[in-house]
C-alpha cells in the first residue's frame, strides 16, 4: 500500500463516516436529553427513501433533502409521542420505528416507482455534487500535504462539510448556551428541570426534533451523496453503528467525530479489500464485513467500561407517585 | 389587618382511588414560620406540591397575598414568589452549584453572561443569609447539608419570599438542623414566610409560630405553637392517645452472637465505605447504630446480610462468615441464622409486583418446606403466609393481594413477619419504621423488643435518633465508615450523639456549626 | 387494589392495541391506493379459509412460538433480547450439523438430537452477550443486535466454504432421508383426515410442549421464581440471595435455546437443507409476539398464531394484489408500536374509565381495600 492508496482510503473514510456522524450526533442530542433512541436506523432509512424519491421526482436534490428531513422528523415525533407523552418503553418504540421504516419504504417505493422497492437512479441536479475546497488545485502539487488536502479533504459533497461543522456547533450549543444547559440537565435529572420552572416535555421534544433533523441529513446523504438511488434496507445497520460510536464517544461531540471516523475507516478498508490476503492465511470476506460489529462488541465489553450514560436516560419522566 | 401570605380554600386532590387531600383550608401570615405536621401519607407533601404547581388540585382555590392565583406549573409558583426545597433534592449531580442555581432562571440565551451575573448575586445572598457555598463545586462532591443550602439559595435567587421546606432535617445531624433553623429565623426576620413540613414534633415545638395538623388527607387543626403541647399534637396526628416511649425491661445480655473485627468495604467505584469497623452484639441485646445517612451504616447491614463483599473477620456464634467467596451470599447467611429486615422494603425487602404469599417466601424460597419434588409447593407457601399474616395482623388479611397494594406499615409487617418468624439468632434491621404509620410503629417496636427478650441478638440501624435512643440497649455512632464511639442510652443525650455523628469525639468542648459542617462535607463528599 | 381488572389487562388492552394497529395498517393500504377491506378479506381467507391456509399459518406460528417464548422469558428477567434472529441462525447451524453428520435411521431419534443441537447453538450465541451484560454491564440490546449481524456473516461464510454443496447456490447438501419430520398431511393422512400439502410438521407439537414447559418453569419452579424476582428488582434479588450473574446467564441461555429451536421447524421440518437466510425475520416477530402475549406462554401462543395468519395472509396478498410482502413488516411494526410503546395511550384512559365505573358502588358499608 502506498501513500496514494492511503489518501484514497482516507477520502472514502470521511465519506463513509459522514452518515454515521450525523446519526451519532442525532443520538447525542436525544440521549443527552434522556431519550434513548435505537430508532436511528429507521429514521436514516426513511429519510434516504424520501430524499431519493423526491429528488428523482422533482430533479432537485434540495427538495429531496427537505423531504428526507421532514420524513425523519415525523418518525422522531412518533418516538417522542411514545416515549415522552405516553411514557412508553423507549427501546421498544425504537424497534417499532426501525421496522416501520423497513416496511414503509419498500411499500411506497413499489407504489410510486414499481421497480422492486427501489427508486430510479439519480443524476445531475438530483444528486449532490462535489465541492472543490479553495486552493485545492494549487496545493495538489505540494508533496505530502498536497494530496491529503486536495484528494482526501477536498472534493466531497456539501453535506460532508456540514457534518464536520455540526461537531463544533453541537459542542457550542450543548456547553455554551442556555438551551444546552437545560438539555443536559433534563437528561440527568428531569425533576430538577421541572421544579426550576422549565417544561420537561417541551425540552425533550426539542431534543428529539433535532435528532430527527440530523437523522434526516444522514439518510439524505446516504441516498443522494454516497449512493445514487434508494435501495431496499440501504441503511444496512448504520444506525446501530452510530449508536455504538455514541457509546464509544461517551456522549461527547468531539469524541463522536473520532469514533465515527474510526468506523468509517473500518468500512473503507473492508470495502477496498474484500478479502485480506495475509501470507499464511486469508481473512475471509465475511469476517471483514462483520468486523465493525465485532469491534463494537469488543468496545462495549472492554474499553467503554466506565462510560456513564445520562442518568435519567431511558426513563420516562413521571412526577413522584 | 394584612392579607395572609398564603391562603388555601377547599383544596382536594385524588390519585386514582386514593384521596390525598380532602377539602383543605389553611392561612399562613407573612413573616411567620408555619409548621405542617402529620404522619407519613397524611397528605402534607401533596398539599405543598399543589402550592408549588407540581401537582394540580382537583378543586379549590389558592390566594397569594390576598390575590387569587392559578398555579398550573412550577413556573407560575416561582413567579408568585414561592420557592420549595424538596425532601429529595432536585439538583443535577454533575453540574456545579452555579449551574444548578442558574438553571431555569438564566438571563439570555448564552450562558456566559448569566453565569457571571449569577455569581455576583449569589455572593450577595450568601453573605446576607450566611449561606456559604463554593459556586464552582460540583453537587456530587458536596455533603447533603451543603446541597440543602444550594436548594435554599436556588429559591432565594428566584426571589422567593415564601419558602416551603419538605422534611428538611431528615438527612441532617442535630447540629446541622439547629443551624438550618437559625437560617430560617434569619429569613423570617427579613420578612419571608416559611412553611415547614415535618413529622418531628420537636422541630415544630422549637421553631414554628403556628402549626397545622394533617391526618389522612384532612386538616384536623391549626393552633398557635405556644398554646399546644407535643402530646396534644401527637393525638391530633394519630387520632388517639399514643405512647411516645417504648415500654421495655432492662436488657440481660448473654454470650456474644455477632462479632465484627476490622470490617472494611470498598464499593463498586472504589470508594471506601467502611474503614475498619469493630463491634459485637450479644444475646438478649439490641445494639443501635446511629449516624447521618450515607456514613456506611447501609453498607454495614448489606455486608452482614450477604448483599455485598467485604474484608475483615466476622463471626456469628463463633463461626466465621465468608465475606467474599462463594458462601458470601444472602442465602447462606439465612442458613446461618441471620435474618435481615432491609432499609428499603420497596426496592429490596419485597417484590412489589408479587402477591403477599409469594413475598412471604422471598429469600427463603429454597426452604425444604416450600418444595415438592422439583417444583415449588405453592400450597404450603400460601398456608404459611396466611398464618403469618394473621399473626402479625397484616391488613387487609389477603395473601392474594400484591405487595404494592398494601400500605407502608403493612408492607413492613409482611417483611417483619417473614424475618422474625424464622426465629433467627441474629436480626439485622434497617430503618424499621421509615414511612410507617404510628400505630404500626408501636407494633413493630414491640416485636423487635420481644425478639430481644427471647434471647436473640439485634443489630438496629436507624437515622431516627429518637428510635435509636428508645430501642437500643447500647448505641454505636458511625461516621465516615468508622465507629466513633459507643454509649449507653442512659448515659448520653442527643447533643453528644449529634457531635459524634459529625465525627467530633471530644464532645465535652463546644464546637461551631461551621466546624461540624466542614467535617461532614469532607466525609460525605468523599463517600458520596 | 390494581387499577384494572385482570381481564382488561390481559385481554382488553392487547385487543384494543391490535385493532388500532390494524386500523392504521388499513389506512396505509388505502394510501397506496388499494381497498383495505378487500385486502383484509384476502388475508383472512388465505390464512384460515382452507387446510392449506391453516397449514401455513400454523407452520409460521410454530416459528413465532419459539422466538416469542425466547423474548418472553428474557422479558421476565427484564432483559431485552433483540438477538433472536442471530440465535435462530446459529440454531439452524446446529440443527443442520446434526442432520448432516449422522445417517439417521428414523426421525424419532433424529429429532431429540436436533433439538439438542439447535438449542445448544442458539444458547451459545446468547451466552456472550449475556455474560457481557452480567459481568461488564455492556448493554444487551446493543450487543445482541451486533451478534445478529455477526451470525449472518458467519453463516454466509460457512455456506460458501465448509458447508457448501456442489452447485452454484450457497446452500448445504440436503439432509438425510431419516431426518425428515412428518408433516401434518402425513400425520393426519394416517388417521384418514385429508390435509393440504404444507410445511406444517410435528415441530408444532414441540412448540406447544415448549409453551407448557415455560409456564411450568416460570410459575412452578424455584428458578422461575428467581427469574421473575430478579426481573422486578435486581437489588431485591441480591437481598434474597439470588445471584444476578447466574440468573442473567441462565435466562439468556434458555432464551437463546428457544430461539435456536425454531430451526427444527424451519430448517429440519421445511427446507431440509441449510440456506443463507433461513430465519426470515422470525426473530424480530418474536418481539411483537411476546409484547402482545404479555410474555405469558398462553398469550405468546395466541399472538404467534395471529402472526402466523398474518404472514400467510400477507403472502396471499402479494399473489392476488400488487401489495408487496413488506406490508407484513408494517403491520408488525405497528403492533409493536401500539402494544409495546404506545400502551399508555390506551391504558391510562381505560384506567380512568374503570375507576369512575367502580367508584359508584363504593358507598359506605362496602369496605374499600
Amino acid at each position: 500500500m502506498n501513500y496514494l492508496d492511503l489518501i484514497q482510503i482516507l477520502d472514502s473514510s470521511i465519506r463513509l463516516a459522514t452518515p454515521l456522524l450525523f446519526a451519532c450526533l442525532a443520538g447525542l442530542f436525544s440521549e443527552r436529553a434522556g431519550v434513548f433512541d435505537i430508532g436511528l436506523e429507521g429514521k436514516i432509512l426513511i429519510s434516504a427513501f424520501f430524499s431519493a424519491a423526491v429528488a428523482a421526482l422533482t430533479g432537485s436534490v434540495w427538495l429531496g433533502l427537505l423531504a428526507g428531513i421532514a420524513s425523519s422528523m415525523v418518525f422522531s415525533m412518533i418516538h417522542g409521542l411514545a416515549s415522552i407523552t405516553f411514557r412508553g418503553d423507549q427501546l421498544i418504540s425504537g424497534v417499532a420505528i426501525n421496522f416501520l421504516a423497513a416496511g414503509m419504504t419498500v411499500l411506497i417505493a413499489q407504489d410510486w416507482f414499481s421497480q422492486g422497492g427501489r427508486t430510479p437512479q439519480l443524476s445531475g441536479g438530483a444528486r449532490f455534487s462535489p465541492i472543490e475546497l479553495p486552493f485545492a488545485e494549487a496545493l495538489s502539487g505540494v508533496p505530502f500535504i498536497g494530496p491529503l488536502y486536495a484528494d482526501a479533504l477536498s472534493g466531497h459533497t456539501i453535506l460532508v462539510y456540514v457534518g464536520l461543522l455540526t461537531v463544533p456547533l453541537t459542542w457550542y450549543v450543548l456547553f455554551r448556551t442556555r438551551f444546552g444547559l437545560r438539555l443536559r440537565a433534563v437528561g440527568e435529572n428531569p425533576g430538577a428541570v421541572d421544579t426550576a420552572g422549565v417544561n420537561v416535555v417541551r425540552l425533550r421534544y426539542a431534543a428529539v426534533a433535532i435528532c430527527g433533523v440530523l437523522c434526516g441529513l444522514s439518510g439524505s446523504f446516504l441516498a443522494t451523496g454516497l449512493a445514487a438511488s434508494f435501495t431496499q434496507n440501504m441503511s444496512a445497520g448504520r444506525g446501530y453503528i452510530a449508536l455504538a460510536a455514541l457509546i464509544f464517544a461517551k456522549w461527547r461531540p468531539w469524541y463522536a467525530l473520532g469514533a465515527c471516523l474510526l468506523f468509517g475507516l473500518l468500512q473503507a478498508i473492508s470495502n477496498r479489500y474484500s478479502s485480506i490476503d495475509l501470507v499464511l492465511f486469508e481473512i475471509p470476506n465475511a469476517f471483514v464485513l462483520a468486523l465493525p460489529y465485532i469491534l463494537t462488541v469488543v468496545i462495549l465489553a472492554g474499553f467503554v467500561g466506565k462510560a456513564v450514560p445520562p442518568r435519567a436516560g431511558g426513563q420516562p419522566y413521571v412526577k413522584e407517585r | 389587618m394584612t392579607a395572609p401570605a398564603i391562603e388555601l380554600k377547599g383544596i382536594s386532590k385524588s390519585f386514582g382511588p386514593v384521596q390525598a387531600n380532602k377539602d383543605i383550608a389553611i392561612r399562613v401570615m407573612p413573616g411567620t414560620i408555619h409548621g405542617i405536621i402529620g404522619e407519613n401519607g397524611a397528605g402534607k407533601s401533596t398539599l405543598m406540591s399543589i402550592l408549588y404547581g407540581f401537582y394540580k388540585a382537583d378543586t379549590g382555590e389558592i390566594f397569594i397575598r390576598g390575590e387569587r392565583t392559578e398555579i398550573p406549573d412550577s413556573q407560575a409558583a416561582i413567579r408568585a414568589g414561592i420557592g420549595m426545597v424538596f425532601q429529595h433534592f432536585k439538583l443535577v449531580q454533575n453540574f456545579t452549584v452555579l449551574e444548578n442555581i442558574v438553571l431555569g432562571a438564566e438571563d439570555g440565551a448564552l450562558l456566559k453572561g448569566s453565569l457571571s451575573k449569577a455569581r455576583t448575586l449569589l455572593k450577595q445572598l450568601s453573605e446576607e443569609y450566611e449561606l456559604h457555598v463554593d459556586p464552582d463545586a460540583k453537587i456530587e462532591d458536596l455533603g447533603v447539608g451543603m446541597q440543602q443550602r444550594v436548594e435554599i439559595l436556588k429559591a432565594l435567587y428566584r426571589r422567593a419570599d415564601i419558602l416551603i421546606l419538605d422534611e428538611p432535617t431528615g438527612v441532617l445531624t442535630p447540629a446541622e438542623a439547629d443551624h438550618l433553623f437559625r437560617i430560617l429565623e434569619g429569613l423570617k426576620r427579613e420578612g419571608k414566610t416559611i412553611i415547614l413540613i415535618t413529622h418531628k414534633l420537636r422541630e415544630i415545638m422549637e421553631t414554628t409560630d403556628t402549626v397545622s395538623v394533617m391526618r389522612r388527607g384532612e386538616m384536623t387543626a391549626t393552633v398557635k405553637t405556644a398554646e399546644t403541647t407535643p402530646q396534644e399534637l401527637a393525638e391530633l396526628m394519630v387520632g388517639r392517645e399514643v405512647l411516645l416511649r417504648v415500654d421495655k425491661q432492662a436488657a440481660t445480655p448473654g454470650e456474644t452472637v455477632l462479632n465484627v473485627e476490622n470490617l472494611q468495604v470498598v464499593d463498586g467505584s472504589g470508594v471506601e465505605r467502611l474503614r475498619g469497623i469493630s463491634l459485637n452484639v450479644k444475646r438478649g441485646e439490641i445494639l443501635g447504630i446511629c449516624g447521618v445517612a450515607g456514613n456506611g451504616q447501609s453498607e454495614l447491614l448489606e455486608v452482614l446480610g450477604g448483599m455485598r463483599p467485604g474484608k475483615g473477620r466476622v463471626t456469628v456464634n463463633g463461626q466465621e462468615l465468608d465475606l467474599t467467596g462463594a458462601e458470601s451470599d444472602a442465602r447462606t447467611r439465612r442458613r446461618r441464622g441471620i435474618a435481615h429486615v432491609p432499609e428499603d422494603r420497596q426496592e429490596e425487602g419485597l417484590i412489589m409486583d408479587f402477591f403477599a404469599w409469594e413475598n412471604v417466601a422471598f429469600g427463603y424460597h429454597d426452604d425444604a418446606r416450600y418444595q415438592r419434588g422439583a417444583m415449588m409447593n405453592n400450597d404450603a407457601i400460601r398456608e404459611d403466609a396466611e398464618a403469618k399474616i394473621a399473626k402479625f395482623d397484616v391488613r387487609p388479611a389477603n395473601c392474594w393481594l400484591k405487595a404494592k397494594n398494601f400500605s407502608g406499615g403493612n408492607q413492613q409487617k409482611i417483611v417483619i413477619a417473614r424475618e422474625l418468624e424464622r426465629n433467627p439468632d441474629l436480626l439485622l434491621v434497617g430503618q424499621p419504621t421509615r414511612g410507617v404509620d404510628i400505630g404500626a410503629i408501636e407494633f413493630i417496636h414491640e416485636q423487635i423488643v420481644a425478639l430481644r427478650d427471647a434471647g436473640k441478638a439485634v443489630l438496629l440501624v436507624s437515622v431516627e435518633l429518637d428510635e435509636i435512643l428508645s430501642l437500643s440497649d447500647r448505641i454505636a455512632v458511625i461516621f465516615d465508615g468508622r465507629i466513633m464511639g459507643e454509649r449507653l442510652p442512659s448515659e448520653t443525650d442527643e447533643r453528644e450523639l449529634g457531635l459524634l455523628m459529625a465525627g467530633i469525639t471530644d464532645t465535652d468542648k463546644d464546637h461551631s456549626v461551621d466546624e461540624i459542617e466542614e467535617n461532614l462535607a469532607h466525609a460525605t463528599g468523599k463517600a458520596g | 387494589m390494581d387499577k384494572l381488572p385482570k381481564w382488561a389487562d390481559v385481554a382488553l388492552i392487547p385487543l384494543i392495541n391490535l385493532i388500532l394497529a390494524l386500523i392504521v395498517s388499513g389506512l396505509v393500504v388505502a394510501l397506496i391506493g388499494q381497498d383495505p377491506f378487500e385486502a383484509l378479506a384476502i388475508m383472512v381467507n388465505g390464512a384460515v379459509g382452507s387446510t392449506y391456509g391453516w397449514g401455513y399459518t400454523l407452520f409460521y406460528a410454530t416459528n413465532f412460538i419459539f422466538t416469542g417464548l425466547a423474548v418472553a422469558i428474557a422479558f421476565h428477567a427484564r432483559l431485552f433480547n433483540i438477538g433472536g434472529e442471530g440465535q435462530a441462525q446459529l440454531g439452524s447451524l446446529g440443527v443442520a450439523l446434526v442432520c448432516l453428520m449422522v445417517p439417521w435411521p428414523h426421525w424419532l431419534i433424529a429429532l431429540p438430537v436436533a433439538i439438542l443441537g439447535g438449542g445448544l447453538f442458539g444458547a451459545a450465541w446468547a451466552a456472550i452477550p449475556a455474560y457481557l451484560q452480567a459481568t461488564r454491564g455492556s448493554h444487551i440490546v446493543i450487543t445482541t443486535i451486533m451478534f445478529n449481524f455477526i451470525a449472518s456473516a458467519l453463516l454466509v461464510y460457512l455456506l460458501v466454504s465448509a458447508l457448501k454443496a456442489p452447485g452454484m447456490a450457497p446452500e448445504s447438501a440436503r439432509f438425510v432421508e431419516g431426518s425428515h419430520l412428518p408433516t401434518a398431511r402425513e400425520v393426519l393422512g394416517a388417521i384418514g383426515i385429508d390435509f393440504a400439502r404444507t410445511p406444517m410438521n410435528v415441530s408444532f407439537i414441540v412448540a406447544l410442549l415448549a409453551c407448557w414447559g415455560l409456564w411450568l418453569l416460570l410459575w412452578r419452579t424455584r428458578l422461575g421464581y428467581e427469574i421473575r424476582a430478579f426481573g422486578h428488582s435486581d437489588k431485591a434479588a441480591v437481598y434474597a440471595g439470588i445471584n444476578p450473574v447466574r440468573i442473567t446467564m441462565i435466562t439468556m441461555l434458555i432464551s437463546g435455546a428457544l430461539a435456536g429451536l425454531m430451526a427444527i421447524n424451519a430448517v429440519m421440518g421445511e427446507q431440509e437443507r441449510l440456506l443463507q437466510d433461513n430465519v426470515l425475520g422470525a426473530g424480530f416477530v418474536g418481539i411483537a409476539v411476546a409484547l402482545m402475549g404479555r410474555s405469558h406462554p398462553v398469550g405468546v401462543f395466541i399472538a404467534a398464531v395471529l402472526f402466523g395468519a398474518l404472514y400467510q395472509g400477507g403472502a396471499e396478498l402479494e399473489f392476488e394484489t400488487s401489495i408487496p410482502r413488506e406490508m407484513i413488516v408494517v403491520i408488525q411494526a405497528l403492533v409493536i408500536l401500539f402494544t409495546g410503546a404506545l400502551d399508555g395511550m390506551v391504558r391510562s384512559p381505560l384506567e380512568k374509565a374503570f375507576l369512575r365505573f367502580r367508584r359508584q358502588p363504593d358507598k359506605p358499608g362496602v369496605p374499600a381495600e
